[in-house]
């Protein structure tokens, strides 16, 4: 049975619970798959690490946790330390370039740009980078169409942001496009 | 026309769960890892009319449950360990004084405040032993968002049915992951409502066994005048201090539970016909058990999973059938052994029972499943 | 024609626990008069007590009873009030199950100034469990676990009510048992947490221990070392000294929780 294991890691307040709940919603509603998602998180609100994984399969997911990472996002240096040790071969890993410089070595493809930057600069606000990195996963993944991760994005933000959000995921989804080649 | 879906949490589908059984009422202290459900009842239940209040502490929203759901409500609270270990002295009232009620508990690390945020197994126990004295115990433990929310209306039936506090205890992984849930259609799934009395206001007693082992409860506020109390009581509810009253009454208490164990306990049974080595898992880890069963299977071992759903009253009557059939049982749980002690008591020595118990607040993972089964020879 | 208090007493449930001298059953007795003066429907009236002498007042009256925990009656009557806020809510208790063991809950009914009425059987001493030393037993006085003279000071239950955000607060004593009544009364008909202190005695176990010869006067003591609130008024400072304030002793109207609440659910609906 396919199983597909996402994890998506950084600090605290980066938004990377959402882009997990939002990838896997996209998987399980949209998509007409089977996903869950799941979270560890410390104290801190703010700061401190944070991961969210996620698990698609086509039939039923038993272990709800990451067993070997097929793709990882890491926003910072210390969860791309912390969390590509279980990387699979053949995976793939989305770092920030502007805060990930060192880079792990495995028989994975690493992706890197700079995430947060494209938010603030590129589509106007920094707090839409983890939306960013989402439409960044969703490219480098292919365990969701475009279409129906977009749908789960417009379905899981406020009303005033939509376009915000769109075009954030737009974004991020093109750069990872770009970045792959 | 389509079913209803949302990607929900545990603790999210705990609430709307209870909703649909019903709840009216819930009342709760902010704790970690459980808050959601009382966030979620904020925000609901007044727009159905019900009621929420946060209260000044656990031991009050146990009280404020129990004052409630005498008052006619379905009342719900939600908590965890440290919340647990507070509300049990009222938890006892609510067993003797045979009041409904549905208490969700996250399940937390500890002793005392532990580890909030990671996932542990180790409430188990104290949903039984926690409050001092004889006295019945129902607990429910759900591996799924779906399965949460269908235990917490189980939880509330049997809590009518049986009049007597019903606790629901998913971990943290349950309580906090998301996943896909089919909300049922009004309807689709039975909600027992409360036996109220058939006899007029001046002959009712609320505590009456000519109706059986589970007496009619009416509501304050309904032309009903009756006295409730923690104390030892009669049947018209007064307190007693009579041996041969007191006997019999702390007896129905625990027999009106026990004695319907069949209607009571649920569990699955995953790939037992041949197995040769069974894991007795619930909770998450029973997801983590039914990985490494598949594993174990490919690998060419016998290996099945029972899956225990209803954990008190224990399913002895299951484990010990198996004890009889297989080479031996594995045991995981996310504490030192207190699944793995019952499900001992239950193989009365026949086979043996192999335990990986792990209290580091991390998930249980199916390589060590896989590892514990093959060690079964 | 003699007052019928038996129409509220539950039929065989008498004789009461109270040892001989005791003042519960005073306040008892003043409690069903103002039930009585106020017309409140025994089926919607809710009792409610904690554990200790003072709460077992609930048993012997023909209402809803419910005899809580230790210390839990106000967190109980709050849920039965939320549940049914038509329902007259009365509690009952005692200064130790109220104050110590109960005082958060207490409190924090005060503050949210939900519509019940709180009786406080002030008796300066834990009775039921054989007189140990109460939140409410003064400074030097004796009891089973100060044999020494009490090293703690005590809490002035009705400034506490008062601080809390009881929005009806009186004080009556045992003695001037026909004040009770009025005092309850006046405290049920208020909209908002009310709280009644009445000084009480116990013979038995504070009286003994602390130089009091008989219940007459124990009786006599809560009379002169009280003064209404009127009276006091002319008083000197010097004159106050070592008295005690009867009467209605604080009143303001203030939103109350079970309205508040239903504004709540009003919202709610709108969206």
């Amino acid at each position: 049975m396919s199983r597909y294991e996402l994890r998506f890691s950084g600090a605290g307040g980066q938004g990377l619970i959402t882009a997990g709940i939002i990838m896997a919603k996209a998987a399980s509603i949209y998509e007409g798959k089977q996903a869950v998602q799941s979270q560890s998180y410390g104290p801190e609100a703010r700061g401190g690490a944070s991961k969210s994984e996620v698990i698609i399969s086509d039939g039923p997911i038993d272990y709800p946790k990451v067993t070997a990472c097929d793709a990882l996002l890491a926003m910072t240096q210390e969860a791309c330390n912390k969390y590509s040790h279980d990387l699979k071969d053949g995976g793939v890993l989305l770092v920030d370039s502007d805060l990930v410089t060192t880079l792990p070595k495995g028989n994975f493809k690493t992706v890197a740009f700079p995430i947060i930057n494209t938010a603030k600069n590129e589509v106007g606000r920094e707090i839409v980078a983890n939306i960013v990195a989402l439409g960044a996963m969703v490219a480098l993944t292919g365990q969701v169409s475009r279409e129906n991760a977009e749908k789960a994005v417009l379905s899981s933000v406020p009303e005033a942001f939509l376009e915000l959000n769109k075009k954030a995921f737009s974004m991020g989804y093109e750069k990872a496009l770009a970045a792959k080649i | 026309m389509a079913k209803k879906v949302a990607f929900l949490q545990g603790n999210e589908a705990a609430a709307h769960g209870a909703i649909y059984a019903g709840c009216n009422f819930f009342a709760g202290y902010p704790i970690t890892p459980s808050t959601e459900v009382a966030e979620v009842c904020s925000l609901e239940l007044p727009k159905l009319g019900g009621k929420f209040i946060q209260m000044e502490d656990e031991i009050g929203a146990m009280a404020a449950i129990l004052g409630a759901s005498l008052a006619g409500s379905k009342v719900l609270t939600a908590t965890s360990g440290p919340g647990l270990s507070l509300k049990q002295e009222l938890i006892g009232y609510g067993c003797i004084a045979e009041i409904p009620c549905v208490i969700y508990n996250v399940m937390r690390g500890g002793p005392s405040t532990g580890m909030p945020t990671g996932p542990s197994q180790s409430d188990v126990m104290a949903a039984k032993w926690g409050t001092h004295g004889d006295h019945p115990a129902i607990l429910l433990v759900p591996a799924s968002v779906q399965e949460t929310y269908e235990e917490i209306i189980r939880a509330f039936n049997l809590s009518e049915k049986y009049r007597t506090p019903v606790m629901v205890m998913p971990d943290e992984i349950v309580a906090h992951m998301r996943e896909r849930i089919v909300f049922p259609e009004p309807g689709e799934i039975e909600v027992v409502p409360r036996k109220a009395p058939t006899v007029p206001p001046e002959q009712y007693k609320p505590y009456d066994t000519s109706f059986g082992d589970v007496p009619p409860l009416a509501s304050y506020g309904t032309g009903y005048k009756f006295h409730v109390t923690g104390l030892n009581k009669m049947q018209d509810g007064f307190p007693t201090t009579k041996a041969e009253i007191v006997q019999a009454e702390e007896e129905r208490q625990v027999r009106k539970v026990n004695a319907n164990v069949d209607d009571i306990v649920t569990f699955e049974e995953y790939l037992l016909d041949d197995a040769e080595v069974v894991v007795i898992a619930y909770g998450s880890t029973s997801r983590s058990a039914r990985y490494a069963v598949n594993a174990a299977r490919e690998q060419g071992i016998k290996a099945g999973m029972f899956r225990i759903k209803t954990f008190w009253p224990f399913p002895d009557k299951q484990i010990k059938a198996l004890a009889g059939k297989v080479k031996g049982f594995v045991t995981p749980e996310m504490n030192l052994g207190m699944c793995t002690g019952e499900v001992e008591r239950c193989a009365q020595g026949k086979v043996p029972v192999l335990g990986i118990f792990r209290v580091d607040g991390e998930p249980i993972n199916p390589d060590q499943i896989v590892a514990k089964i093959k060690e079964v020879k | 024609m003699a007052f019928d208090y038996d129409k509220y007493i539950r039929p065989g449930k008498l004789p009461h626990i109270w040892c001989p001298g005791c003042g519960h059953g005073i306040v008892m007795k003043g409690l069903i008069r103002a039930i009585d003066s106020l017309q409140l429907d025994t089926k919607n009236t809710a009792i409610v007590s904690g554990i200790g002498c003072a709460s077992r007042l609930p048993g012997y009256m023909d209402c809803c009873t419910l005899h809580t925990a230790h210390g839990r009656a106000a967190a109980f009557a709050t849920g039965v009030k939320m549940a049914k806020p038509e329902m007259n809510v009365i509690l009952v208790g005692g200064d130790g199950d109220g104050t110590a063991i109960g005082g958060n809950h207490f409190i924090h009914a005060c503050r949210r100034n939900i519509d019940m009425t709180y009786i406080i059987l002030n008796n300066k001493i834990y009775g039921m469990t054989g007189g140990q030393f109460s939140p409410a037993t003064p400074t030097g006085a004796k009891a089973s676990t100060t044999p020494y003279g009490n090293p703690d000071p005590p809490f002035d239950i009705a400034k506490l009510a008062i601080g809390a955000g009881a929005t009806f607060v009186a004080r009556g004593t045992a003695y001037h048992a026909t004040q009770i009544d009025k005092l309850i009364a006046e405290a049920i008909q208020h909209k908002g947490f009310s709280v009644v202190e009445i000084l009480d005695d116990c013979p038995t176990t504070y009286g003994r221990r602390n130089k009091f010869k008989s219940v007459i006067e124990m009786m006599n003591h809560l009379k002169e070392t009280s003064v209404p609130v009127k009276a006091a008024e002319k008083m000197t400072a010097e004159q106050l000294q070592g008295k005690v304030l009867t009467g209605v002793l604080y009143k303001e109207e203030k939103p109350e929780y079970t309205t508040e609440y239903a504004k709540v659910i009003e919202r709610a609906q709108a969206k």
